[in-house]
């Protein structure tokens, strides 16, 4: 077991830990601060894998805006601060049922797989993720459309949202 | 244009006016009687001259004037249809020309041409008058006809039919025109439509003769399948009636050409209305008169006796002169004669001034039939001639009479018979032309010596009836024209001489020139006919002619028959008879002066001897009771119908059943509601699988993918891809 | 080292968590709460094929990236409409917004 792998155990319980509590815990902002927690421990699990611009951007657009936006909703959603009646539909039981076997289903599909425990080529030094990241999002040979296309989707998402949200008073 | 060629054409003007008349010009009365005048007049010229060139031609008999066309295509040869020109042609189309054209111009002033419209005159009866007003008075004249223009149309169609049966020179053609004729006999006779009387005359006189032409058609099949021709030209060859008159028919003992000429002279029996199938013509009378003298004298009857005289050497196959008659000729004869003479008997006791010429039209053509049933060729064609003249100009005489006395009726206004004669009388004065020409007509009738047609013709009968021993035959025509010269003068005294014995005949009229010139000429050719048939032995007059009509005639047959020999028997008979009969009618008749007075009203001969009451009982009730009865009421109606009906029924049950024990229940309810109902049952039971919420739809996808998924999974993992 | 498979099974149980809370949850916000988590187990996944696989391709990351932008748009909008939904419905109980049944 060597210090990677230890470090991995630990991020893994807080993430799934943190997971649980998100869809079993009552009150809803407790759900939102339980989902930060499990975002940071991604972010954490990023720059285990040298995706360095990845971390970063998982701390900044996950919990430094979704996360905060989840809050703004829950709180513009309640007419009190409690919540009250059960947390969970009729269905739960089912709904772990699938769960379970989609994760069962899942692994086996992974075994499966000949290169499920491969162990990873060492780093090469002097590797400048975020720069070859970046020339891979605007270079037209690379994916600088998917890249233009995604923020044409982000425009669109934000006046439609913007949209359904507004109220004219 | 050749003469045979000009043949072909003769009979076509008429049946060109019949068409022109009812298609176009019905309207107008003068363009349809100047159409079917003009048309007969061609024809008349037409024949006229094709008569003078058969006179020119030597031999006419051996070389007739001939020409024929393929017709129908039979397996290797054809049939031949044409027109030929012998010498009995030739003297056919010369009595038939004159007669028809003077008929036809008769007809003008018979129908009354020029004469206002009838005050209550419908198409389908006789006119009845017209009220004009003439010096200040009202009084009825005769109205024009209403049906002129039909009227000449249909004559012109009969003229057609006789003009076709005269030139044709095959049977064939021949039967053609004698249907057509029998046609218009039946339009004639039934002209006056809504009077039930001629209606009831015209399907009478259809059905009678078309009983003769069914045996006449047998006949004409029989030969036509013994020797593949219908022409004259062909079957009247010595090998041909040789071998038909050798070959048995294997009925009542007659040779094939004995069968097949005693059936084509039942066809004979028929149209010229002989014993027993003589019941047609007097009825036919209640057609106009200028129909009577057509019908009657000029063409169709003529017509059987032409046609018999025509295959008369079909009849006399294997008889030559000398000979006793073979059993077709004595039928032939025997019919004759017993028709002569029981016609005669029953016109003595007529009192309508047309009936008594129809008896006598009967009689004299019983004296052709049985002059050619004797073997009297000769004779049997000039009694033809020389009847077809007189008896046409009796008939138009008895019309101008009768158009005399309607005048007289519509001026007093009394509502006498214009036809009978006791209503009549004096009329000499009152109608001189008539009288004369009736006279001279009636005369020929009866054979007065010397001066009429009729004696030279009847005398050549008698002469060969005496000259060959046929002694039943001589004796049966000599009473017969005993008869006949005394219900002659009959005639002529109740209707001309004494004193008028009604108002009517006291205001007769004397009739217009169209109707009285025709008379005038056919006065000439009753007279002047006979001199052309003067035998050759005659005492003293016969040394001026040489009896052309005989040389000219006989001619036509194969052995041209000898000329008789010279008796005196004969011929003082015809003459005693004759101006006997005469006497004796003048004698009785100049006292009558009514029908009680009259000692000849015997019921048995004024009712015809009871034979249309004999047919009435045999065949015309059986035949309505097949009809109506066993026809009508129990096959058709009962037996057809009831099958139809059942069918019916059935088809209905059936149609019941299929409805309401498989459409309805199964079909309707069963696959058609049903299938709607068990939809509608699936979709309600699905229906609530919706229940919007979405968690619960993705539990289900979710569900069913991973099933799916593992599913196919493990079967690919089976067939080893993964 | 730490074999790819670790991150494999953990993406996996991230993902059926997730799923978990999307299928059961009564609240739409704790829905999309499971959706969440759900895109970033994918998240994780692709950026362990991208480290264990061919560093040089940029593939994996890049996708991450877009990954990111949909996520962020995805939460935008529908949170937008769960505000709109209470504003009209007064709830934001999925359970209570099931208009679209028989």
């Amino acid at each position: 077991m060597t210090l990677a792998q230890i470090i991995f155990l630990f991020v893994a319980l807080i993430i799934l830990g943190s997971a649980l509590m998100v869809v079993t815990t009552r009150n809803l902002i407790h759900a939102a601060l339980w989902l930060v927690s499990a975002l940071f421990g991604v972010a954490v699990l990023y720059a285990l894998l040298h995706a360095s611009f990845l971390a970063v951007i998982q701390v900044v657009i996950y919990i430094g805006a979704i996360a905060i936006l989840f809050i703004f909703a829950v709180m513009l959603t309640r007419r009190d601060l409690r919540d009250r009646g059960p947390q969970l539909n009729r269905y739960w039981w089912a709904g772990a049922l699938l769960s379970i076997f989609s994760f069962t289903g899942l692994v086996l599909l992974f075994r499966n797989w000949n290169g499920f425990s491969r162990t990873p080529a060492d780093f090469p030094v002097g590797f400048d993720t975020v720069g070859k990241l970046g020339d891979a999002l605007i270079s037209p040979e690379a994916y600088v459309l998917p890249f233009e296309v995604a923020s044409v989707l982000l425009l669109a998402a934000l006046v439609g949202a913007v949209y359904v949200a507004f109220t004219r008073k | 244009m050749t003469t045979e060629l000009l043949i072909w054409f003769i009979p076509l003007p008429p049946i060109l006016a019949f068409f022109l008349i009812i298609l176009f010009t019905h309207k107008n009365k003068t363009l349809s009687h100047s159409l079917a005048v003009g048309a007969a007049f061609i024809s008349w010229m037409g024949s006229m001259v094709v008569f003078v060139s058969a006179l020119g031609v030597h031999e006419l008999g051996a070389h007739p004037f001939s020409s024929s066309i393929n017709w129908i295509p039979t397996a290797d040869t054809w049939l031949k249809i044409g027109v030929l020109v012998d010498p009995l042609t030739a003297v056919t189309l010369f009595f038939v020309a004159w007669t028809v054209l003077m008929i036809f111009i008769y007809s003008i002033g018979y129908h009354n041409y020029g004469q206002p419209v009838g005050d209550h005159d419908v198409m389908g009866l006789p006119p009845h008058g017209a009220t004009v007003e003439e010096h200040g008075h009202k009084h009825m004249v005769p109205s024009i006809e209403p049906m002129y223009s039909r009227f000449f149309a249909f004559i012109g169609l009969f003229a057609f039919g006789m003009y076709t049966l005269v030139v044709s020179d095959n049977l064939l053609t021949l039967f053609v025109g004698w249907e057509i004729m029998g046609l218009c006999s039946y339009l004639l006779i039934g002209f006056w439509y809504a009077k039930e009387s001629a209606r009831d005359a015209a399907v009478k006189a259809f059905m009678t003769t078309r009983v003769g032409d069914v045996f006449m058609l047998l006949g004409i099949v029989f030969l036509y399948s013994a020797t593949k021709t219908l022409s004259f030209r062909e079957i009247f060859t010595e090998e041909i009636l040789h071998t038909l008159a050798s070959v048995p028919s294997g009925i009542l003992g007659l040779s094939a050409a004995g069968l097949i000429g005693l059936l084509l002279f039942i066809g004979t029996v028929g149209k010229s209305a002989q014993f027993p199938l003589h019941v047609w013509l007097p009825d036919a009378m209640e057609g106009p008169t200028p129909v009577s003298a057509m019908i009657h004298a000029a063409t169709m009857v003529s017509a059987g006796v032409y046609m018999i005289i025509r295959i008369f050497p079909l009849i006399s196959a294997g008889w030559v002169e000398g000979l006793p008659i073979n059993n077709t000729m004595a039928i032939i004869a025997f019919i004759g004669a017993f028709t002569a003479l029981f016609a005669a008997t029953i016109a003595v006791a007529q009192n309508d001034i047309k009936r008594v010429l129809a008896y006598s039209t009967i009689s004299q053509l019983g004296y052709m039939v049985a002059a050619l049933g004797i073997g009297a060729y000769v004779a049997a064609a000039f009694h033809l001639v020389t009847h077809a003249f007189f008896k046409a100009l009796l008939f138009l005489g008895s019309g101008s009479v009768i158009h005399g006395m309607e005048h007289g009726v519509l001026h007093t206004g009394e509502h006498v018979d214009p036809q009978n004669m006791f209503n009549m009388g004096g009329l000499r004065k009152k109608m001189p032309i008539t009288f004369w020409t009736f006279l001279i007509g009636g005369f020929a009738l009866s054979g007065f010596p010397l001066i009429t047609a009729g004696f030279w013709s009847k005398d050549e009968i008698l002469a060969d009836a005496f000259g060959n021993a046929h002694l039943s035959v001589f004796v049966t025509l000599a009473t017969a024209a005993f008869l006949t010269a005394f219900y002659t003068m009959r005639q002529i005294t109740l209707t001309f001489l004494g004193e008028p014995r009604t108002k009517s005949a006291q205001h007769a009229q004397e009739t217009k020139w169209t109707m009285t010139l025709p008379l005038v000429i056919l006065s000439v050719f009753a007279v002047g006919f006979g001199w052309l048939g003067i035998p050759e032995h005659f005492p003293v007059l016969g040394a001026f002619s040489a009896n052309w009509f005989h040389e000219f005639v006989g001619s036509t047959l194969l052995e041209p028959p000898a000329a008789l020999e010279f008796s005196w028997t004969p011929l003082l008979t015809s003459i005693l008879v004759a101006c006997g009969g005469l006497y004796l009618g003048w004698l009785v008749y100049r006292k009558v002066t009514s029908v009680e007075q009259d000692k000849l009203q015997i019921p048995v001969l004024k009712n015809k001897w009871y034979f249309d009451e004999i047919y009435d009982f045999l065949f015309v009730k059986p035949s309505y009771w097949l009809a109506e009865t066993f026809t009508y009421k129990w096959i058709d109606s009962g037996l057809i119908d009831g099958i139809l009906n059942a069918i019916g029924r059935t088809t209905s049950a059936i149609g019941h059943a299929l409805r309401n024990y498989i459409d309805k229940p199964i079909i309707n309810e069963t696959i058609g509601d049903g299938s709607a109902n068990l939809t509608q049952w699936f979709g309600r039971s699905l229906r609530p699988i919706q229940t919007g919420h979405i968690q619960q739809y993705m539990i289900l996808t979710l569900f069913v993918l991973l099933l799916v998924g593992g599913a196919l999974f493990y079967f690919f993992l089976q067939l080893g891809l993964l | 080292m730490v074999p790819l498979a670790w991150y494999l099974i953990l993406s996996a149980a991230l993902f059926s968590i997730g799923l978990f809370g999307v299928l059961v949850r009564r609240n739409a916000i704790a829905i999309l709460l499971g959706i969440e988590l759900m895109l970033n187990s994918v998240n994780v996944n692709l950026a362990a094929f991208w480290r264990y696989g061919d560093v040089n391709q940029m593939a994996g990351q890049v996708f991450a990236i877009i990954v990111f932008a949909v996520a962020a748009a995805e939460v935008a909008v529908g949170l937008a409409l769960v505000i709109s939904v209470y504003r009209n419905r007064n709830t934001v109980i999925a359970e209570d917004i099931a208009l679209m049944k028989w």
